[in-house]
């Protein structure tokens, strides 16, 4: 390796270089605050070094990595939400008994693990990226030992992802075995003459479909979505919610514009398939939850399908639409689940309905930053929500995917009944007149990270839904470079 | 830049009001009805300086700032006769609303402030834009506030009632936008220019059955607005549960918007569709005034009664605009102010009946002619109004739409105006159960006081102008009117609609329509 490789690698070796600091500075003393101030600037310094690599271009690191617009683009969002979640964990860590160092070392690298998965352009790193994050998720899950659902939380997790990753090594092993490379690019040449994949080949884009699925959480692989997001500490939900997601869709998406897999109707029927399912599923079974978190899980299902209908365009316009829905719904779900950590106590997370009864009146700036969050994950116009649907619905009409977009307008609707049934219950009469909550249970400081975070979240997400321009001019420009 | 200001004012305004609600319990109201005032005036200025009818477009003012010019969407406003009096009418109805909130509400009175002017503001918006990404934006704009108006302030059913309302306008909406992208998409294939503007749209020429299939799309939205009779059946719920300036708002404006676009997006934007679709719409149309007169008439809430009698009159509206003339469009402008004013006349009397006895039942009220003659008398105006009575702005909205109507469909125009006949029984039976027959009440009635008949008085006034005097009303409609009916114009224009009913303006005002028309000819916006 080459000292300009080292250059576009900062990002990821500043990460490294804090998780072995923060190693050492445990081995010396435990302190919770400075843990925090580690992750936090090492962060941050990893979302500065790319402003170095801006106009990359397209810069390869043989055979293993590229670093393009594209890849620039999503490390820098998986930073900075890694970010703003870690902020919210230190509230939220702050209150509990356990241990709380380790969790930053966890967190950060997973979001290493999700920042190799973006910029991969081969089998093994996509891989490597892949386990390192499931590595650090499984503890993250089960993080709070205590509690009386993240062990079941924690080893769901494990089986689960174990196997899909068996799935996705297998199917890259038949790849592999019918095409004679693991790059990207490779595989792409070897069946450009293919009109029809052959069955081998096919076999082995099914098993790794399923092992991406299942990271996905779209139907039919996502049993463990719900109650993992039920057992994990809200923090680590968000952290899967989003950037485990996030970095997961986007290998996935530089997969398959290189490979141009777009050009197999077997391919498509089954993302199609896929798609509608979890659209369905995910909103139907909202419907019938009592449980926040849960209800959150169902939803992120359905989001899933939303972004794959953009996914499912095969285009530029497609690839813009999933990456600007993509930013908007990182704001959301963490400003949602950062809502819910905000609202925990030390012995288990505000999940309940119950516990959002009256909120607004309880706690008006809360419940004000959880139902913008909630219109914007419904879709609702001035949030960033409403334009990403609307990118979306465009790239499909574009692509006149007809049955995809009805399928998304129908399932919006559907999605409205169990968001506004949280709104609902936050703005109802509390039966006995309710006092104004205390504001200082916890030391102000700490309050003041989780205010501001969701702060910021919130101004983020409305100025995004009234002036969207400057994020899409971002967008354009860094992905015009990445797609060939 | 004086649009832009209309939502601006309302919007900073709401956001004053719920901040200001800290401060002091009553300034909310103060900084509400400040705004209010303040974009009433600026419209009766555009009003008074603006004499319409020797212009030569249809377009007053003009607004137009890029938003998101990657998809070209502008923030683009514009208006004309139509918009004006729509907004009139929006800021009559929004001043009035927050008069009769002032003793109603009494919880969380700021937030309640917030949504008033909210609501008002998305409706603004949605009179005035004229770019339809902007336009479904507003449309959207006004369902929230309007969600938790019903939803915390209603009456004992509300949340139900506030649910099914906004999935019905949501789901609708939604529609709507897929055929908004759809169009967006096939002008942009045509022309290489993709954008929004309405005025752009305009020129797209469609395939019969892409024109059919957006037009589906658009209705949805408008007809479930409306409403419609297959999709009626959020109104009754949400207007009766709806604290009264929310069902003021809902019947004499949320209503509007959806005539409102059907008049001016449905129509000029999918001429051969909607001549194909017009008998069914008609038709529609007709089972809606018969149905809703039906329900009206056995209901015994009142706010549930005069909710029906909104699904009947709105069922002349869209008998008129798919009879595709100037005298059905005429009288169903007309139809959207009046129908806006003496609906909201009687939800605000059910309003006052609601504070002082506490039940909207009407089995229960009886007799209360002599203890509260005025109430009596303004009810007795608008009741008179809702099956209009000659003299009465609804009697010549009705009628204008029933000589249109005649004019394309006979049979139905018929079966319409049996319709009128029904409107009569179910009115009456409004003042002889709440007024005579014997009281069943024990508590006293107190009469109106100096407040509520600030409120009655003006809209007694503005529909007798509206009866006795229609001409203004008519002059500013017409050459948007004309505008919208350009692709219709297969059936010639009536020669000079209304200088007939009111003879003494006749000569000159030929002529002036006469210029008119030429210059509408010529121009080519």
């Amino acid at each position: 390796m080459t000292l300009t490789d080292f250059q576009h690698l900062m990002p990821l070796l500043i990460l490294t270089f804090a998780v072995l600091v923060s190693m050492l500075v445990i081995a010396v003393g435990r302190n919770h605050k400075i843990m925090y101030v580690i992750t936090a600037v090492s962060f941050l310094a990893a979302f500065a070094s790319l402003f170095e690599l801006r106009d990359v271009g397209r810069y390869t690191i043989e055979p293993l990595l590229v670093v393009d617009g594209f890849g620039v683009f999503y490390i820098g969002m998986i930073l900075l939400t890694a970010l703003l979640i870690s902020m919210l964990s230190y509230a939220y860590f702050e209150q509990r008994e356990e241990r709380k160092e380790e969790y930053y070392i966890l967190l950060l690298l997973a979001t290493i693990g999700a920042c190799v998965l973006v910029i991969s352009t081969h089998f093994a790193s996509l891989f490597l990226g892949l386990e390192i994050l499931s590595v650090s998720l499984y503890a993250l899950i089960a993080y709070l030992r205590t509690r009386e659902r993240s062990d079941e939380a924690g080893i769901k997790y494990l089986i689960l992802a174990a196997f899909s990753s068996a799935f996705l090594l297998f199917g890259m092993a038949l790849v592999y075995a019918s095409t004679g490379t693991m790059e990207f690019a490779g595989i792409a040449t070897a069946i450009a003459n293919f009109t029809e994949l052959p069955l081998l080949l096919l076999t082995g884009f099914g098993l790794m479909i399923v092992g991406i699925g299942f990271k996905l959480s779209v139907v039919p692989f996502h049993m463990w979505a719900p109650d993992v997001y039920e057992g994990a500490p809200a923090p680590v939900t968000a952290f899967i919610a989003t950037v485990s997601k996030g970095g997961v869709l986007g290998v996935l998406i530089r997969f398959f514009m290189e490979v141009d897999g777009f050009r197999y109707p077997t391919l498509v029927l089954i993302f199609t398939i896929v798609a509608i399912a979890s659209m369905l599923a995910g909103n139907l079974l909202a419907l019938l939850q009592r449980n926040v978190k849960r209800i959150l899980a169902y939803s992120s299902i359905a989001h899933l399908g939303y972004l794959l209908v953009a996914f499912l365009t095969g285009n530029q316009m497609g690839v813009e639409a999933v990456t600007f829905y993509l930013v908007a719904y990182f704001i959301t779900t963490v400003g949602a689940f950062g809502v819910v950590a905000m609202l925990s106590d030390k012995e288990r997370d505000a999940e309940q309905l119950e516990d959002y009864r009256a909120l607004l009146w309880r706690r008006p700036w809360t419940a004000a930053v959880f139902t913008v969050m909630l219109l914007s994950l419904a879709g609702i116009p001035l949030t960033a929500g409403f334009v990403g649907k609307f990118y979306i619905l465009a790239a499909g009409v574009n692509t006149q995917l007809w049955l995809l977009v009805v399928m998304l307008a129908l399932n919006s609707v559907i999605g409205l009944f169990y968001y506004i049934r949280i709104v609902a219950v936050m703005f109802q009469q509390a039966d006995a007149e309710v006092e104004m909550e205390p504001r200082g249970r916890l030391r102000p400081s700490i309050y003041l990270a989780s205010v501001g975070t969701l702060t910021i979240l919130t101004l983020l997400l409305v100025y995004i839904g009234v002036y969207p321009t400057g994020l899409l001019q971002v967008i354009e420009g860094m992905l015009a470079v990445a797609t060939p | 830049m004086i649009l832009v200001w209309l939502i601006v004012i309302l919007m900073a305004g709401g956001v004053l009001a719920w901040i200001s609600g800290k401060i002091n319990r009553a300034l909310p109201r103060w900084i509400a009805l400040g705004s209010v005032l303040a974009v009433f005036g600026m419209t009766l200025y555009l009003w008074l300086s603006n004499p319409i009818p020797v212009l030569d477009s249809a377009w007053l003012i003009q607004f137009n700032q890029p938003w998101i010019p990657q998809w070209g969407i502008d923030f683009r406003l514009a208006l004309d006769g139509l918009s004006l009096l729509m907004l009139l009418l929006t800021f009559f109805l929004g001043l009035l609303s927050v008069l009769i909130s002032w003793r109603e509400i009494q919880t969380k009175v700021a937030f309640f402030h917030f949504n008033l002017l909210w609501v008002l503001a998305g409706i603004t918006g949605v009179f005035l834009t004229m770019d339809l990404f902007l336009f479904y934006f507003f449309w959207e704009v006004m369902l929230i506030p309007m969600y938790f108006l019903i939803g915390i302030w209603g009456h004992e059913n509300r949340r139900y009632a506030a649910f099914k309302f906004f999935l019905f306008t949501q789901a609708s909406g939604l529609l709507m936008l897929l055929a908004i992208l759809g169009l967006y998409f096939i002008h942009g294939r045509q022309t290489g220019l993709y954008t929004f503007s309405y005025f752009e749209l305009l020129n797209t020429t469609l395939a019969p059955e892409a024109a059919r299939l957006l037009m589906f799309g658009f209705l949805a939205a408008f007809l479930v607005k409306l409403p419609v009779v297959p999709f009626h059946s959020w109104l009754p719920d949400a207007h009766s549960q709806a604290p009264t300036a929310g069902s003021v708002i809902l019947a004499g404006l949320l209503l509007k918007t959806g005539a409102y676009g059907l008049l001016r997006f449905v129509l000029p934007l999918f001429p051969t569709a909607t001549v194909e679709f017009a008998p069914w719409a008609m038709l529609l149309g007709v089972i809606g005034i018969i149905y809703g007169a039906i329900l009206a008439f056995s209901q015994t809430d009142l706010k549930r009664l005069v909710a029906y009698t909104s699904v009947s009159h709105m069922g002349f509206v869209i008998l008129g605009v798919f009879s595709f003339n100037e005298w059905a469009l005429q009288g169903v402008v007309m139809q959207m102010i009046t129908h806006g004013l003496s609906t909201g006349a009687l939800f605000i009397i059910a309003g006052f009946l609601y504070e002082r006895l506490h039940t909207r039942d009407i089995q229960k009220m009886g007799g209360f002619w002599t203890t509260a003659p005025k109430m009596g008398v303004i009810a007795l105006v608008f009741v008179m109004a809702s099956l209009s009575l000659p003299g009465l702005g609804n009697f010549i909205a009705e009628f204008l739409t029933l000589v249109g109507s005649w004019q394309a469909n006979n049979w139905l125009t018929v079966f319409a105006t049996i319709g009128l006949v029904m409107a009569t029984i179910y009115s009456l039976r409004i003042m002889q159960k709440i007024f005579f027959e014997a009281n069943r009440m024990e508590q006293a009635l107190p009469d109106l006081n100096a407040r509520e008949m600030l409120i009655a008085i003006p809209m007694v006034a503005m529909i007798l102008w509206l009866g006795l005097y229609p001409q203004p009303f008519l002059d500013t409609a017409r050459p948007s009117i004309q505008e919208q009916l350009q692709a219709y114009t297969a059936s010639p224009p009536p020669p000079v609609a209304m200088s007939q009913l009111t003879p003494q303006v006749q000569l000159t005002d030929t002529i002036r329509l006469n210029q008119i028309l030429k210059a509408s000819r010529h121009d080519p916006d």
